[in-house]
């Protein structure tokens, strides 16, 4: 017969396995909401209103908010993963989704538009108009990847209207994301990146540095839209709130443009 | 002249030494396991270093509590108990190492070392295939052929059984009379002491209890080997006749004359016997009508308690000294005391080399 | 099939791999050695900076080599005001970053190796005349053959292998810092699947081969084992 020891080692790999099922308690209405992670803050904003309205009357809701990388979300619910809602970072994987039949029809929209600029937290580094990009006068630009960020995509376009992309290879680094992006241009690695307009802009409306707004001329507009994976009262009720005057109103303070 | 004044502390263990030994012949040092000889060995050689004193070969300073010259400065041969070999090289590889590293050798030295020690037939062999006394051949061979001014064998046949023992003793016998260096060889068998010592260093915990010549300190009643089971005494002798009818030589040891059986050596040729004390019995008389051939005239020079039922005696007869032991009640009946004039009956003899 | 930006990626990663292991036998050796032969009391200290990498997460260390090697931490602003720059988005960067990363891989199989061969060999060299230097390289090199064969195999795979410390002080320029494990990522990412079933089968085949040989040449590899 086992040991004492390999006994109690059986029943606590039980214990945990089991936990492992049970950890999740099931609310009445739950909503999975997968969502990219440049739009995470301001989703979190949204929700949190949405929260307020529904404890106001009576509908006991749970928005569960998973964030990260488009790329990823897209891979896992192609796998299966149990998402209700997925708020992409571009408009390809929403597209994607529904012609593989992934989505419920006819859910497919813009949910917020992505505003490019170009940005250092340098004052008086860059001009209103781009020149900066000209005069050559720093050492490296950052970008989003344009293979798997939109607004890397939107960057790439942009340098490319100005016949600046093949003399700007040498200098510019890539970030995996927005954020990343974001983030070497923040600590001064990077001189100057094009980032997100909502990333820059404080809540008090106060931005740091200095950027110039891409005209949206120049750039394939950065549609971000969102699906509905599964059909559910509770899902089509967020959705529409979601384009609620209210909320379009925080997405717009949030630094985003309005689809 | 070696001269070595050390004070040596390793964890728990101390030991202290304070002797000299002769720049020429093999001096054993001999102690029971764990009584420091090793480690006093290593010490010479430079492998120790938590070690304080003196330490002086010929005219080289070796430490002197300020200086400390390292191993690979000290010119030492040393053999190893076990696993001296290199195993990533072959026999020649190994004995190549310490010839690069020494200062040109003369081909006819090299030669004779390796002749010595029947190495050449082992040349391109791997290590793992030699045989323990190979093994020890080869390590003995290589010491010697980097020309060190003194070598140090750490019990090289401990780890040999019997029969290889057997094989490599005729091999040591050979070194002790072809050296013309001093051999320091660390050893906790009696056989191999009476067998090779000139000089002997007596090591008991930690101490050097004595030490000096063999013949002397084999016979010395202060220390313990004199005493017990093991207690025998050491005669060089010179062959120097035959007797072809009964298979037998005379060896000549300060003028008496002793009658053993031929081994075939030749006249003129040392040889080394060894006389257990228990074999040598006492007659007031000259004893005739007896089967015994060596019988000699001696003096009683020291008598001391053996137990509770026997007495050691020492006795000299001419220059020689040899040890005797007999009952308490023989001794009395006979009235041994120092000065006694009596014959020593020597019923066996050991022949060694 | 595999496109400029992978071909490149491979290049890029080969490159960076044998340097990093190249530099790592260099400076991996001494301190193994010195790890395997020393009584210092706090000896256990360095070995628990050294084995650091195993447990740490790799974007903890590339945040912190962000931090200090580039433009804003102490490294490169020294390095600014001689006259070069950071070394953030650099091939420079990524190699001291994969040094650092692969070490423990390096120092602890080479560590075992010189601790098994004990003292004897080195002594039998010492009393044959051998200096420390000397002893060093005509005893312990060879009968330490196989720890440096696996440290050059560890660190090299390790280092092919590394993501984390790349993503955060890479940039991902093509020829420059952009490797292999970053370009499937991208590949994910931009739902290449088939690209980046050819990249990562090729590294996973790499891989096992390389661990094989290692295996191969030392029955009792063990990266944590103790010595004797």
């Amino acid at each position: 017969m086992l040991e004492i020891k390999n006994k109690i080692l059986i029943l606590l790999i039980i214990l945990f396995g089991f936990s492992g099922f049970g950890s999740t308690q099931v609310f009445a209405e739950e909503l999975r909401v997968a969502v990219a992670s440049n739009f995470y803050p301001t989703m979190k904003k949204i929700i949190d209103l949405y929260e307020l309205k529904k404890t106001n009357s009576n509908n006991s809701h749970k928005v569960i908010l998973i964030s990260g990388s488009s790329g990823k979300h897209f891979a896992q619910i192609i796998n299966g993963a149990p998402f209700d809602i997925f708020f992409s970072a571009d408009e390809e994987k929403p597209r994607l989704l529904e012609k593989q039949g992934k989505v419920e029809p006819d859910s497919r929209f813009t949910y917020a538009k992505g505003k490019l600029v170009l940005w250092s937290p340098r004052n008086d580094f860059v001009d209103s108009s781009g020149e900066i990009l000209k005069q050559d006068d720093f050492k490296f630009l950052a970008i989003a990847n344009p293979k798997i960020a939109p607004y890397g995509k939107s960057a790439e376009e942009t340098l490319k209207s100005l016949k600046l992309w093949k003399k700007m290879q040498k200098k510019i680094v890539r970030g995996e994301n927005i954020a990343q992006t974001f983030q070497f241009v923040r600590s001064g690695n990077a001189q100057l990146g094009f980032v997100a307009y909502s990333q820059i802009i404080g809540s008090d409306n106060i931005i740091d540095g200095s950027f110039w707004e891409i005209p949206e001329s120049i750039y394939t507009p950065i549609n971000q839209q969102a699906v509905l994976l599964k059909a559910s009262n509770a899902g089509k009720d967020f959705l529409s709130f979601i384009q609620s005057d209210e909320s379009l109103s925080i997405i717009l303070k949030s630094g985003y443009a309005l689809p | 002249m070696i001269e070595c004044n050390l004070n040596i502390r390793l964890g728990n263990f101390m030991l202290d030494t304070n002797f000299s030994i002769p720049d020429k012949g093999i001096t054993v040092i001999f102690g029971a396991s764990g009584s420091g000889k090793t480690t006093l060995l290593r010490t010479i050689a430079g492998l120790e270093k938590t070690v304080s004193g003196f330490l002086k070969i010929g005219d080289e300073v070796w430490q002197d509590g300020v200086d400390f010259v390292p191993p690979h400065q000290r010119s030492v041969g040393y053999v190893f108990q076990e696993q001296g070999l290199f195993n990533h090289l072959d026999v020649r590889g190994n004995l190549d190492y310490g010839i690069k590293r020494s200062s040109a050798i003369e081909e006819v030295f090299r030669d004779s070392i390796l002749n010595l020690l029947d190495i050449k037939p082992l040349f391109n062999r791997a290590i793992e295939e030699l045989s323990g006394g190979e093994k020890q051949r080869v390590s003995i061979a290589r010491a010697l052929l980097i020309k060190p001014n003194i070598l140090l064998m750490d019990e090289p046949l401990s780890s040999l059984d019997l029969k290889r023992k057997e094989e490599i003793l005729p091999y040591l016998d050979a070194l002790h009379d072809e050296l013309d260096i001093p051999l320091i060889y660390v050893t906790h068998s009696p056989d191999e002491v009476s067998r090779l010592a000139d000089y002997l260093i007596l090591i008991d915990n930690g101490k050097v209890i004595g030490s000096g010549k063999i013949e002397d300190m084999l016979t010395r009643f202060d220390l313990p080997i004199s005493h017990g089971v093991g207690a025998t005494s050491i005669i060089e002798a010179n062959i120097v006749g035959r007797d072809e009818n009964y298979e037998l030589m005379h060896l000549d040891f300060s003028g008496e004359i002793f009658v053993v059986a031929d081994n075939r050596s030749a006249i003129g040729q040392t040889i080394r016997l060894r006389i257990s004390a228990r074999d040598v019995s006492l007659t007031k008389e000259r004893q005739s009508n007896t089967s015994i051939l060596n019988i000699f005239k001696a003096v009683v020079d020291d008598v001391v308690p053996e137990g509770k039922s026997q007495v050691m005696i020492r006795l000299k007869i001419k220059d020689s000294i040899i040890l005797s032991c007999i009952t308490l009640k023989s001794a009395e009946m006979l009235n041994i005391k120092i000065g006694s004039k009596v014959y020593a009956q020597i019923k066996s003899v050991a022949l060694l080399s | 099939m595999l496109n400029e930006v992978d071909l490149n990626a491979i290049l890029v990663t080969i490159k960076l791999a044998t340097i990093s292991t190249l530099i790592l036998l260099l400076i991996g050796t001494p301190i193994a050695w010195w790890l395997s032969k020393t009584k210092f009391k706090f000896k256990a200290v360095f070995e628990a900076i050294i084995a650091l990498p195993l447990v740490l997460p790799p974007t903890v260390l590339g945040f912190y080599l962000l931090i200090t090697l580039g433009s804003n931490g102490p490294v490169g602003k020294f390095l600014e005001s001689i006259g070069g720059s950071s070394l953030a988005f650099t091939f420079s960067g990524l190699v001291i970053g994969s040094v650092i990363y692969s070490m423990p891989f390096v120092v602890q199989p080479l560590q075992n190796s010189f601790s098994s061969i004990g003292r004897r060999p080195l002594e039998i060299a010492a009393t044959l005349g051998a200096s420390p230097i000397d002893r060093f390289f005509t005893v312990a090199v060879p009968l330490a053959r196989s720890g440096f064969i696996t440290a050059g195999v560890l660190g090299f795979a390790h280092t092919v292998g590394e993501f984390g410390v790349v993503l955060m002080i890479g940039g991902n320029i093509p020829g420059e810092t952009g490797v292999i494990s970053i370009a499937i990522y991208d590949h994910v990412e931009a739902m290449e699947y088939g690209q980046a079933h050819w990249l990562a089968g090729g590294l996973l085949i790499l891989s096992f081969l390389m661990l094989m040989m290692v295996y191969i040449f030392n029955r009792r590899f063990s990266i944590m084992r103790n010595s004797d």
